[in-house]
């Protein structure tokens, strides 16, 4: 299933417009545009690759460069290098910033108290959880009440708990309060902004941020509906048109079923009995015969699989349809792939004997099946 | 009597029109759920299977008294089709609906705290107090009368877990899915003190997930009160990755947080029995009823 993260440009500009300052800088996506995107900022510059994931300038995707040679050579190393296992296909240089001091900012959910969070310390530029695991005392945490929301009276104290008073005061109580009102305006399940970087001048300045938004949120944020579908792999990007929930596993049976705890469930079985899942996909609640067809597919199509598991407790899945699907898929299938199958519930009988008259192996429990399917795994392996 | 829904639940189905809500609400009249209205703004003064179809939940208030509502409103419309039930003070309130945003499904929990409701969901097959009551989606045929209160974050696997216990004679009291949501109204201690105070649950099953810290919070909670009745867990995504959602929004490991070992060895250190797999749990119950 899709997490929409937003990189550090798109999560940046989202703050900005909600009047948080944010270093000057350019986007580029071809090395060709160093010279001319330096030309219009100061140096010394900060080369930041826009990939969405935490810990990039450990993994060497922030690169300082204090000439215009230097910034052209980290944006080479950049551009399409990858990084943590992402493509780099853009490059942010933004003139560095006087640091005087780092702080952190964000807001998430607290699911045990149906409520979102604010947690911020004066220790910024690393994790949070390391904050927290290490010094929690250097982490100041605020549960939002939902009914108040976060008012300046809040920020206010946030911000004296940071050490600050004065026009500091004010200015950090302010900008914690925009931030705020991006995190919950754009229907964020966690924004950050980590380093806010406390300036030699002493302002503040959103060095770095993310954004995760919901993304059951979309009938609201049209703006982020093409992100839905950016990098997605073509079985990821099939499986999210169909609305079928597919994550990708490292083994080689592929696993799919109705229902996200009973597809789990069944990975855990089949690493119980010794075997390697390809997948997780979940076809969800009442799935009809094309939909089913589609989640074959896509299971079939992966090289990593040799063998498919499929787990159907029918209730309003219809177990006919199911059969059906699955057969039509394996008909059409270039390579074939053995396939096991565990169909219990609705129209269970016609459901069988479908799958039967095409020579796959039914079976009645769960357990049975993800034995068979290891077996059979084993087998395609020796 | 069952917790939360019995013979005495009156419900109104909001969304009722729609091809799940009159589907389902077949389903549960055939059960013997007493369904006492349905609400859709704009349809009032129609009916459907038999059943009046008022525009506004205060209508359905004034002309057939329902204590409970169950809500299949599309995704974009349910936070306002809650907080109506809520608004009216209907005490038991349980939102099938998948795909509600964060935010909202925050927002109506704030009000149902104010306004005492119990909220079940979202993302919830329901709940089904076997042979009295089932406001929910799921197939009856798994579930039979008994002592065993299931609570559980998903849907399937609670058929599938409720299939297993009734296979080996043990039926049940209540059972709940609370849903599969990262924010969601009732949780596992609160069904577990639910079932504490109800003298036909015998034992307790809990079906967790990775995502939050609802297992290890109700870990905590059966030593500080010492719970009286025996509880077994099964936890599901021992394998997840982390950072990638299993199919349920709130099924999300996210950093070192959620991970099913946490939550094992939470229940294991409580000294509640963990099963491995699915048939594991009727073994155990059946055991631990016998001693």
């Amino acid at each position: 299933m899709i997490i929409l993260n937003l990189i550090e440009n798109e999560a940046k500009r989202v703050f900005l417009s909600y009047g948080i300052p944010i270093p000057k800088g350019r986007l580029i996506a071809d090395s060709k545009q160093v010279a001319d995107a330096a030309a219009n900022l100061r140096a010394p510059y900060m080369v930041k690759a826009q990939v969405p994931t935490g810990g990039r300038g450990k993994a060497g995707g922030i690169i300082p460069a204090l000439t215009i040679e230097q910034a052209n050579e980290a944006v080479s190393r950049l551009l399409g290098s990858q990084i943590k296992g992402l493509p780099v296909k853009q490059v942010l240089i933004e003139e560095k910033l006087p640091i005087k001091n780092e702080l952190y900012i964000g807001f998430t959910v607290d699911r045990s108290n149906r409520s979102y969070v604010c947690l911020s310390s004066a220790v910024g530029g690393v994790e949070i959880e390391e904050t927290a695991n290490k010094t929690p005392e250097a982490v100041v945490k605020t549960t939002v009440d939902p009914q108040l929301g976060m008012r300046s009276f809040h920020t206010l104290n946030i911000a004296k708990q940071l050490g600050y008073s004065g026009i500091q005061l004010l200015d950090l109580s302010n900008t914690i309060l925009k931030a705020y009102r991006a995190c919950i305006e754009s229907d964020a399940e966690t924004a950050e902004i980590n380093p806010l970087v406390e300036t030699q001048s002493g302002t503040f300045v959103a060095a770095d941020a993310r954004m995760v938004v919901d993304d059951n949120a979309m009938f609201r944020h049209t703006e982020y509906l093409e992100k839905q579908t950016e990098g997605l792999t073509g079985q990821e990007a099939l499986a999210k048109k169909n609305n079928l929930a597919y994550v990708k596993l490292d083994g080689d049976i592929g696993v799919m079923g109705n229902g996200a705890g009973l597809v789990m469930a069944t990975i855990d079985l089949l690493k119980l009995f010794g075997g390697k899942p390809a997948d997780f996909l979940d076809v969800g609640g009442g799935a009809n015969t094309e939909a089913i067809k589609v989640a074959t597919e896509i299971v079939l199509a992966d090289p990593d699989v040799k063998v498919v598991m499929v787990n159907i407790l029918g209730g309003i899945t219809r177990c006919d349809e199911v059969a059906r699907g699955a057969v039509e898929a394996l008909e059409d299938a270039e390579v074939k792939k053995p396939l096991v199958v565990r169909l219990v519930g609705t129209n269970q009988r016609e459901g069988q004997k479908i799958l039967e008259d095409a020579q796959v192996s039914v079976l009645k429990s769960m357990e049975e099946t993800a034995k068979k399917a290891v077996e059979l795994a084993a087998g395609e392996n020796s | 009597m069952g917790i939360l829904v019995n013979e005495g639940t009156r419900a109104i189905v909001q969304g009722i029109t729609g091809r799940q809500g009159s589907y389902q609400t077949k389903l549960m009249m055939d059960y013997g759920t007493k369904i006492v209205a349905g609400v859709v703004p704009g349809k009032g003064g129609t009916a459907i299977e038999g059943l009046p179809v008022f525009d506004t939940v205060k209508e359905t208030v004034d002309a057939v008294s329902p204590n409970a509502s169950i809500i299949f409103v599309p995704a974009p419309f349910s936070e306002d089709a809650v907080l109506e039930a809520i608004t009216n003070k209907i005490k038991t309130v349980v939102v099938i609906t998948e795909h509600i945003p964060i935010k909202d499904s925050i927002n109506i929990m704030a009000q149902a705290a104010k306004q005492q409701v119990t909220v079940i969901g979202p993302n919830t097959p329901g709940v089904i107090t076997p042979g009295e009551c089932k406001l929910g989606i799921m197939p009856s045929d798994v579930f039979t009368k008994g002592s065993v209160g299931l609570s559980s974050r998903s849907g399937t696997l609670t058929y599938e877990i409720a299939a297993g216990l009734t296979a080996n004679g043990l039926g049940q009291s209540t059972c709940i899915g609370v849903g599969g949501d990262p924010v969601v109204g009732l949780n596992f201690i609160e069904t577990l003190e639910l079932f504490k105070a109800d003298s036909k649950t015998k034992a307790v099953v809990l079906i967790g997930e990775i995502g939050g810290n609802m297992e290890e919070m109700a870990a905590r909670y059966i030593v500080e009160t010492n719970y009286p009745k025996p509880v077994v867990a099964y936890v599901v995504g021992r394998f997840a990755p982390a950072g990638k959602r299993m199919g349920h929004a709130g099924a999300i490991i996210t950093g070192k947080e959620g991970t099913a070992q946490s939550k094992i060895d939470a229940f294991q250190e409580a000294g509640v029995k963990v099963a491995q797999k699915p048939s594991d749990v009727a073994v155990f119950v059946s055991r631990m009823l016998v001693s």
